[in-house]
This record gives C-alpha cells, structure tokens and sequence, in this order.
C-alpha cells in the first residue's frame, strides 16, 4: 500500500463498524497526541454525510471540504488549525449530497489527499461508521485501518465485519485495533486474540496471506471523556492526565515506533 | 403518481388542502338532501386537521388526523364530501358508516379515503407512494434493528408483446394476475406494490438470506405456472416475469433510492440472462455469518492471548 515516495504523508485511516464507540473522539485526541509527538497532522473528516468532527472540536467552519469540491474556495483556506495543534479539513453538513461514492466525488476526495499529502507527516482520515461504499473508498486511500471497537458484542461483530471486508475486497492483510472503553486492564489484548481467532479460522483459509490484527492499544472507559466531551474540548487539552488521555499518548508513541521500525 | 387512472381520481387528489380554511359541500350524496357547508380547518403550513364543524352541531370534532408535512397551497379548492363518497363508490368501497357528519363517519370516511390513495387502482396492490413509504421505514427499521430485509423488483417478461398481440384489456388482465400470483406467494407482513407500468415490488421485511432466494423463486414459479385467461374463450397467455432482489444493507447507512438501485442492476441481469430468472445480489450482505458470531462470543473458542 505505501509508496515510496519521501514527500509524502502517512495516511491512516480511523473506522469502526458501529457508530458511537468513539471513532472521532479517538480520531481527535490521537492527531492532538501526534502533534505532541512533533507530527504534522492534518484530520480529515472524510463522514462526508454526518460529519460531527466540528463537534468535537468545537468548531465553526465557514469554508469546508464542500466548498473545495465545488470549487468557491482553495483547499487552504479550508484547512482550519484544530486546538489539540493539529489541522483539520471539515466535510460541513453540506455534504450530505455526497453520500454516496459516484466518480465524481472520488475523483475529488482522491485530488484533496494528493494535495495536502506533501505537506503533512500524517492524515487522518475519520470516515463514517458502517460499511458503505464512502467508508470503504476512504479507508482505500489509507496506508493503514486503525479499527476502533468497544468491548461490546455489537461493536465487536462490526468490527469483525469490517476486518473482513477489508480483508476480502481491498487485500488488507494488517489492521490496527484500538479497544476504547476497556473495563479492565487487558481486555483489549483479550479482544484482539479472539477477533484475530474468528478471522484465522473462518476468513483466513479464504486469502492468500496472513491476516494480521495488532493491538494499537486500549483506552480504559474514563469519566473524564464525558466530561471532555460535553465540554466540547479535547481530552488532551482539558484533562492530560486523566487515564484515557494518558492511554491515548501511548497509542501515539506506539504508532510512531511502529512506523520507524 | 401511479396507479390513478381516472380523471376523478387525479382531481380527487388535488383539493385535498394543505392550509387554510374553506366551506366544505356537506350533503349525502345518495339522498340527496342538501345540508348548509360545514368547516374543516388545517394548519397552514404542516396540514394538520385543526378543526372539524359540523354546521348544525358548531361542537368541535377535531382533531383526529395528521397528514404528513407538505408544502403550504393558499389556493388549495374546496373539497367537495360528495366528489369523496362518489370516488369511494366508484372504486367499490362501501360508504362510511354511522351517521353522516358524525366524527366517526367522518373518520370512516377518511381512513377510505386514505386508504384509496394508497392503493393502485387496477390491481389492488399498494401503490408507488405507498411503496416508497414503506420503504424508508424499512431501511430506517433495517439500520436500527440489523434484521435483514430483503427488496424485490419484478417486471412483467415482454409485457408490451402482451398489449400488442392480445390487446390492452388482456394486458390489464395479465397485471391484476401477476398481482394476485404475487399477493398469494408471500407472507402477510410482506408488502406487494405495483410500482409502473408492468413493474411490481415486494418488500420482505425480516427476511434472512438463506431464505431469499427461496421466496423469490417460488414468486417466480407461481406466476409462471399459471397462464391467464384474456377474456371468456380466449387463449391462455403465458406469463412470466424477471425478478431482481437486494438485501438491505445491515451495516451501511443506506438510502432508499440505492436499495431499489441496488435490486434493479440485478433486475436487469435476470433480463439480460434470458428472462424469466430470479437474481439476487450476494455478497456484501452475509458479512458475518451466524456461526462466526457465536465463534466471537463463544469463550471456550479461546479467550486467552497466547501470541501476544
């Protein structure tokens, strides 16, 4: 999937098979931790029909991706900087028309990433939840899937889902998990070996290749997010300290070794 | 709009009002014995039914009956309660019951009508607003619950033949019996609309996919085993139709319009095969199959990280 290119930003895309496990909210504070780290880091709210990334961010854009598209305004002036000192390229309600991935809107989406590419270390790419064929488009564009799951059974059978589409429709042979709102210490790692069992045994006889999951880390279930949340701040911003924030700093950490290696 | 063939019809659509006030002819038609007009009231704007007056007895009787928001007409024309209980006798319903003007005839006489409004007039069958209703309830109901529907399109194998060869009347015949093949080879829940011309739609809700092409190939053999009949001593017209079906994206945040897309591209392969075939989209929808969920959840399958 990567190319060699030196110029060129590292594109990971953050997804989820359900809605609500806290996709934008890790998509946010990961970028706000990436910059800490001395990234340049630009997210892009690639839910074109339900962008809520402005919301998290407290944001009020006047010039979005819509008008980039529909060419009123430059890809600069809509790239907006984020409090966490990140950027941001927001997709506006007015995406709605863009629901549906025709020519056109890739051909768009495709043009933007190429554009801000040499000009950041990473893109975040926060797609939409389910399967869609945006999301599905989105996260083809990504060097790398960081999946974002809770412990429950619906958000882990999505997040299966989602593994197996990736795996079966774009030769995705390494995804990234990240288990958000873990109860207990370790039940991420208790995640991620029984999804990566279920994928061994019923989609990996199907490809050619090993299929492997790794473990980015996992966000404990934290009242401080809520509180961060409705504060309409960064978790990173508002409480550094509080153990989610801290887990979050790690995954950054992590990702960025990762990478070096 | 489909399915209102009769002039009548269309303009018994059109006065419904939206907004505004307006005197309503207030006489039964069958006796004929003239009453002064009585009032019925809606909000401008949303149509909501405010008020309803029966002109001797000035006591409210409404509200009782929401319509659904549409755009605010000022010059929306009275609503004649004759035109009303006319197209009720026409399509052969019976009038409302209950003394004329009363609250419940009044509501008798609008559950018929709505009732009227929604069904295609030929064949019987829930029109295409009615469809197309049903349909986002579906996917909204789909997105939420993750029960799988299933959407078929079917139409009609060389329908225009049909008119040309036997004439209009035996193609009238043809549809009200693919109908009737149609209604009979469904479950009750299941909602069956004729949606154009020679086209028909069948929304299975709840309909896993096993099962699928199981109930559209017994449509398909239902209709074909059963040649109509074009008038008393006419020659039996074989029928058969092409069938189209997608199941409703569980996962995806869909919309109508791609779901029935999604069935046609498959009703145009069944047309391109030959006609006379079911195809149903695979694929994207099994994504996790029963077992691969109990695998998921199941902790004797191995909870523990060994390579980790």
């Amino acid at each position: 999937m990567t190319e060699a290119s030196p110029r060129r930003s590292r594109i990971l895309a953050v997804t989820s098979g359900k809605g609500g496990v806290g996709k934008t909210f890790v998509a946010a504070n990961l970028a706000a931790a990436l910059a800490r780290l001395g990234e340049r880091v630009l997210v892009l709210d690639a839910d074109l029909g339900l962008a809520n990334l402005d919301v998290v961010l407290n944001l009020f854009p006047k010039i979005t991706l819509h008008d980039v598209f529909t060419g009123r305004h430059s890809l600069d002036e809509a790239i907006l900087p984020a409090p966490g000192g990140f950027s941001v390229l927001l997709a506006g309600s007015g995406m709605v028309e863009y629901s549906r991935m025709t020519p056109e809107v890739r051909e768009q989406l495709q043009k933007v990433i190429d554009e801000v590419s040499p000009r950041f270390d990473r893109v975040l790419l926060d797609t939409g939840a389910g399967i869609s064929d945006v999301v599905l488009y989105t996260v083809s564009l990504a060097d790398d899937v960081l999946i974002v799951a809770t412990p429950e059974p619906t958000s882990l059978t999505d997040a299966y889902a989602t593994i197996k589409v990736l795996a079966t429709t774009q030769g995705r042979r390494e995804v990234q998990l990240l288990v958000n709102q873990a109860r207990r210490p370790g039940e991420g790692r208790n995640v991620r070996a029984q999804l990566q069992q279920v994928l061994d045994r019923y989609v990996g006889p199907t490809l050619d290749g090993s299929l492997r999951l790794t473990l980015v880390g996992e966000v404990p279930a934290d009242g401080a997010v809520r509180e961060a949340v409705q504060r309409r701040q960064l978790l990173l911003e508002a409480m550094p300290g509080a153990l989610a924030a801290q887990a979050v700093m790690t995954v950054a950490t992590r990702l960025l070794a990762a990478d070096e290696a | 709009m489909v399915g209102m063939p009769v002039g009548a019809a269309r303009r018994a659509h059109r006065p419904i009002p939206r907004s505004g006030q307006f005197a309503a002819s207030w006489r039964r038609s069958t006796a004929g014995n003239g009453r002064p007009a009585g009032l019925i009231s809606f909000q401008p704007g949303s149509g909501r039914l405010l008020d309803c007056r029966h002109p001797r007895h000035s006591d409210r009787i409404g509200p009782f009956v929401q319509r659904p928001h549409a755009p605010s007409r000022p010059d929306a024309s009275p609503l004649h309660l004759e035109q009303a209980l006319q197209l009720l006798a026409q399509s052969g319903r019976p009038a409302p019951g209950g003394e004329p003007g009363s609250a419940a005839w009044l509501q008798g006489l609008i559950d018929a009508l709505v009732d009227l409004s929604s069904r295609d007039a030929l064949t019987g069958l829930a029109n295409r607003r009615s469809f197309e209703l049903a349909l986002a309830r579906e996917v909204d109901r789909v997105a939420r619950s993750g029960e799988p529907a299933l959407l078929l399109v079917l139409d009609v194998d060389h329908f225009k033949r049909v008119n040309d060869n036997h004439g209009h009347a035996a193609g009238d015949e043809v549809l009200r019996a693919v109908a009737a093949a149609l209604l009979d080879s469904v479950r009750p829940m299941d909602l069956v609309a004729r949606v154009g011309g020679e086209e028909f739609a069948i929304i299975l809700p709840n309909c896993p996919e096993p099962f699928g092409a199981t109930v559209a190939e017994r449509v398909r053999r239902r209709v074909e085993r059963a040649p109509v009949m074009a008038g008393p001593g006419g020659t039996p017209i074989e029928v058969t139709i092409s069938i189209g079906g997608a199941f409703a994206p569980q996962w995806v945040r869909s919309t109508p319009a791609l779901w029935v897309e999604r069935a046609d591209q498959q009703l145009y392969r069944a047309k391109a095969k030959g006609r006379n075939l079911v195809q149903l989209e695979t694929g994207a929808v099994s994504l996790v199959s029963t077992e691969e969920r109990q695998a998921l959840f199941d902790t004797t399958f191995g909870f523990e990280d060994h390579d980790d």
